[in-house]
């Protein structure tokens, strides 16, 4: 902390790295620091490789039904074995990965955006709009959280649209409130004070200022959400609700799956609902890492 | 110095090092320190942030945290080896034995219990009392620290006391038990100048009453003065001198100690005086202002009161009724400004400085009253259209906190880039980049630093930031909050030459809001003093700091801490005297 050179050293050699450069040594940083962040890190790239290219890698057709192979526990030619009729879980396993990556990644993001900006908004202004959204969120969550997504799945029709619009609706009040409780910490910061005397409007100093560095509390909720998203998805389509038959799908798989388990067919609802919990266990374990990427006071 | 050889110390650290871990591998804080507390004695430690002399103290108390670790040495108390003492023994002297004053009151008392709860666990925790009788003997220890009407205030809850009271209900906890050793550990920093002397003449007439030993740990060199028997000086983890007060101002032996002591401002002449020689430079050429008769800013009968929260019930209960007067932060105050003249804008906290501040650089609206810049109401623009002004890049503000102030996100460069880009039209990258870098060589910023974070750079450097940002758009007016509040003795002399030298380059008017009036002294022209929202005494600094005609003015200057052997710039220690 001696600063007392007061003639500047103008000589200095000048290093400017590329943000790429810097953020990719972020990156590894974080990636190296903890392994159970690049244990989740990987995990995640794995289910994204999937999500892509599954359909493309699986051995057999996931609709395909044989029926002479019904009900076959895994082997070597089907190594989550078959369903009742005769289609090969592993591949209706692999394949149902880029659907419920969809549901669940859509949701999370509409979610994400609107109550960002809801709650930024009300942290930032407050007045009535503050009130009239909190007293719109706590409607909200006065709900069993569930069953108003069943509610509004069964009332506006049975479509992967409504999945994602009742996923985003019941997720929303989490994003709302830690955005709110963010923004107007910081509304009256030094650096918001500063951005005003340089001239920045509300709105600029609001979206450009204030919420990128609302970003590590909510990448948290962000990643917490996600599993519980692709929860709520599976569960809409466990109970029938949702995503139909015979698409694949690991909620309707673990639920049929489920009428086999006491005739001693486990492998239907395992497998699928293996890949479940993996992909609610990889969120869950990325929320650190999410907010050590994206806090700047982890960056050296 | 004789006593000690008489009476065996009662602290003695020999040869104490300390380690933390971090990131980049063990960091040493503290290094081979020697030092010595007899009874009834106060010693002062005295350095600059990171100088180890906080990791010193809590060494003794064994509060390090956990990345840290007695490397080497001994500490000893009173005949017991506190160095590897068991949590046990520690957590029973804690409290009892050695007692420790924190820096910030407010966070070093439980927010949701009363405070007299508070002080009746310690006594209770050391077995000094039954429960029957805590509650008179936490009241008697209150009464001990001066609160008034102790028995009503036993009730109370720290977030319905000052800062200053509650420093004194800290002050009874830590004295509760009567212990042998007192440490206080940047006691008064944050409070205000009144309240600092209140608070400092408290514990030294309690410790001297109890025979208490007390180790002061302050970056206030003239605080230790006042109050201290010998001061050891700690520079980057050594004791680089250790002297009693008398000799130490006399005739500092180390060459950091007159650095030191140079950079306090109390003996200064001028604003030059605060730097070692070899940083002196000569002034810029200075720019002649204008030679207009008008004024740069008149601000007249300025308002701003703040209305109370009124709920539904409490509106359809006053409906038809005139509304209640809230609280006047501002109460009607007039003051201008010339052009290329700096204006002092005095008081403690809580006056209203701050709420003016805001009001003329439009961050905040003000209930009534005119603000004229440059013949032009700025008043009519409400502060949430200013940005748009052309006004605006006119009127800049350096920041208290500068790393507050410094967005966590945004490097150097982007910061003071930021005023530029939306205020001067300037466009394209390398004009953009040019102009900054030759900003940051105005402020003596070193341009390798300009791609870092705040948070990795020192607070001196972020201060610099903070003002390259402030001048960026060649501001008529600059309002500097109290911009070396949260700064090094050492690196606020720099700061305040690099702000006079900046005023005289670029012919800035300046209003600078500070409590202290030593500062205000070298910098101002003029001085304007502030009580409870009104002026109270407006006049050129020299007159008011030399003959001040309110009493509350006379008190300000007062309190200063002033420790007796330190040659004083003669007008404002004549006051003092008086």
């Amino acid at each position: 902390m001696t600063d007392t050179t007061y003639t500047p050293e103008l000589s200095a050699p000048v290093n400017r790295r590329s943000a790429w450069s810097r953020g990719f040594a972020h990156f590894r940083y974080v990636m190296t620091s903890n392994p159970v962040t690049f244990l989740a890190f990987v995990l995640l790239a794995g289910m994204i490789v999937v999500a892509l290219f599954g359909p493309s890698l699986v051995p057999y057709d996931p609709l395909a039904t044989l029926s002479d192979k019904a009900l076959k526990p895994p082997s070597r030619e089907h190594w989550f074995g078959t369903d009742q009729l005769g289609r090969d879980v592993f591949s209706r396993v692999v394949v149902a990965t880029r659907l419920d990556l969809l549901i669940s990644v859509s949701a999370v993001a509409l979610s994400f955006v609107c109550g960002a900006a809801m709650g930024a908004c009300a942290g930032y202004w407050g007045g009535w709009f503050d009130k009239l959204s909190g007293r719109f969120l706590d409607t909200i969550m006065a709900f069993p959280l569930f069953v108003l997504a069943m509610g509004i799945v069964a009332a506006a029709g049975n479509t992967i649209q409504n999945i994602v619009i009742a996923t985003a609706i019941i997720n929303l009040p989490f994003y709302a409130r830690v955005a709110r409780a963010e923004v107007s910490i910081r509304r009256n910061a030094g650096y918001v004070q500063a951005a005003r005397l340089s001239g920045n409007s509300e709105f600029r100093i609001l979206l450009l200022k204030i919420l990128p560095n609302t970003l590590p509390p909510m990448m948290v909720q962000l990643s917490l959400n996600m599993g519980w998203a692709i929860l709520n998805a599976a569960g809409l389509s466990f109970i029938g609700l949702g995503v139909r038959a015979p698409t694949a799908e690991w909620g309707i798989m673990v639920a049929e799956g489920a009428n086999f388990i006491i005739s001693g067919e486990w492998w239907m609802a395992l497998f699928p609902g293996a890949a479940l919990m993996l992909a609610v266990f990889t969120f869950n374990l990325l929320g650190d890492g999410l907010r050590d990427l994206v806090d700047p006071q982890r960056r050296t | 110095m004789t006593s000690q050889l008489h009476n065996p110390p009662l602290l003695h650290v020999r040869n104490l090092q300390v380690e933390f871990a971090t990131r980049k591998g063990p960091v040493t804080a503290v290094r081979s320190v020697n030092l010595q507390v007899a009874k009834g004695e106060t010693l002062g430690i005295v350095g600059e942030s990171g100088s180890g002399k906080s990791v010193t103290s809590y060494a003794v108390m064994r509060i390090l945290d956990r990345a840290g670790r007695i490397v080497s040495g001994d500490i000893e108390f009173s005949g017991m080896k506190l160095h590897d003492a068991g949590e046990a023994t520690m957590s029973d002297l804690r409290g009892r034995e050695i007692s420790m004053i924190f820096q910030n009151p407010r966070a070093a008392l439980n927010p949701i219990r009363p405070i007299g709860k508070q002080i009746e666990d310690v006594l209770i925790r050391h077995a000094q009392t039954s429960r029957d009788h805590a509650k008179a003997r936490a009241i008697e220890a209150l009464e001990r620290v001066r609160i008034r009407d102790a028995a009503k205030r036993y009730h109370a809850y720290p977030f319905e006391l000052s800062g200053g009271m509650c420093q004194r209900v800290v002050i009874a906890i830590a004295l509760a038990c009567k212990p042998q050793l007192l440490i206080a550990d940047e006691p008064t920093t944050g409070l205000d100048v009144t309240t600092q002397k209140a608070v400092m003449e408290l514990v030294r007439d309690l410790t001297r009453s109890q025979g208490m030993a007390t180790l002061l740990i302050t970056h206030d060199l003239g605080l230790a003065g006042e109050y201290c028997d010998r001061i050891v000086v700690m520079e980057q983890g050594e004791v680089v001198e250790q002297q009693d007060t008398c000799g130490l101002f006399t005739a500092p032996a180390h060459e950091y100690t007159r650095r030191l002591i140079r950079s306090t401002p109390h003996a200064a002449q001028n604003i030059r005086d605060l730097l070692p020689d070899e940083l002196r430079l000569p002034p810029p050429p200075a720019v002649e202002p204008a030679a207009t008769d008008e004024p740069l800013l008149v601000v007249t009968d300025l308002v701003k009161a703040f209305d109370p929260p009124v709920g539904l019930l409490q509106r359809l209960k006053n409906r038809g009724r005139k509304p209640e007067q809230g609280v006047r932060a501002v109460d009607g105050i007039s003051f201008s400004i010339a052009r290329g003249e700096s204006v002092g804008l005095v008081g403690e906290s809580g006056c209203g400085k701050s709420t003016t501040s805001a009001m003329v650089m439009r961050l905040l609206d003000a209930t009534s009253g005119s603000i004229r810049f440059k013949g032009q109401e700025l008043t009519e623009v409400p502060a949430g259209e200013f940005a748009r002004s052309p006004l605006r890049r006119e009127l800049q503000m350096v920041f208290q906190d500068p790393h507050e102030s410094l967005n966590p996100r945004s490097t150097a460069a982007q910061s003071i880039a930021d005023p530029l880009l939306r205020l001067t039209g300037l466009r394209g990258g390398n004009v953009i980049r040019e102009r900054v870098e030759q900003l940051a060589a105005q402020v003596g910023l070193p341009l390798d630093l300009l791609d870092r974070l705040p948070h990795q750079l020192s607070g001196g450097q972020k201060a610099r930031v903070g003002i390259a940002r402030a001048i960026s758009t060649k501001p008529e007016l600059l309002i500097l909050d109290e911009p070396t509040a949260a700064l090094d003795v050492s690196v606020q002399a720099v700061v305040l030459n690099l702000l006079a030298d900046l005023k005289a380059e670029f012919g800035m008017s300046y209003l600078f809001v500070s409590h202290d009036l030593e500062v205000v002294r070298l910098l101002c022209d003029r001085v304007i003093v502030m009580r409870a929202g009104s002026v109270v005494e407006e006049g050129p600094t020299a007159q008011i700091l030399s003959a001040p005609s309110a009493a509350y003015t006379r008190e300000l200057l007062a309190a200063i801490p002033r420790p007796a052997h330190l040659p004083h710039h003669a007008a404002t220690a004549k006051v003092a005297l008086a």
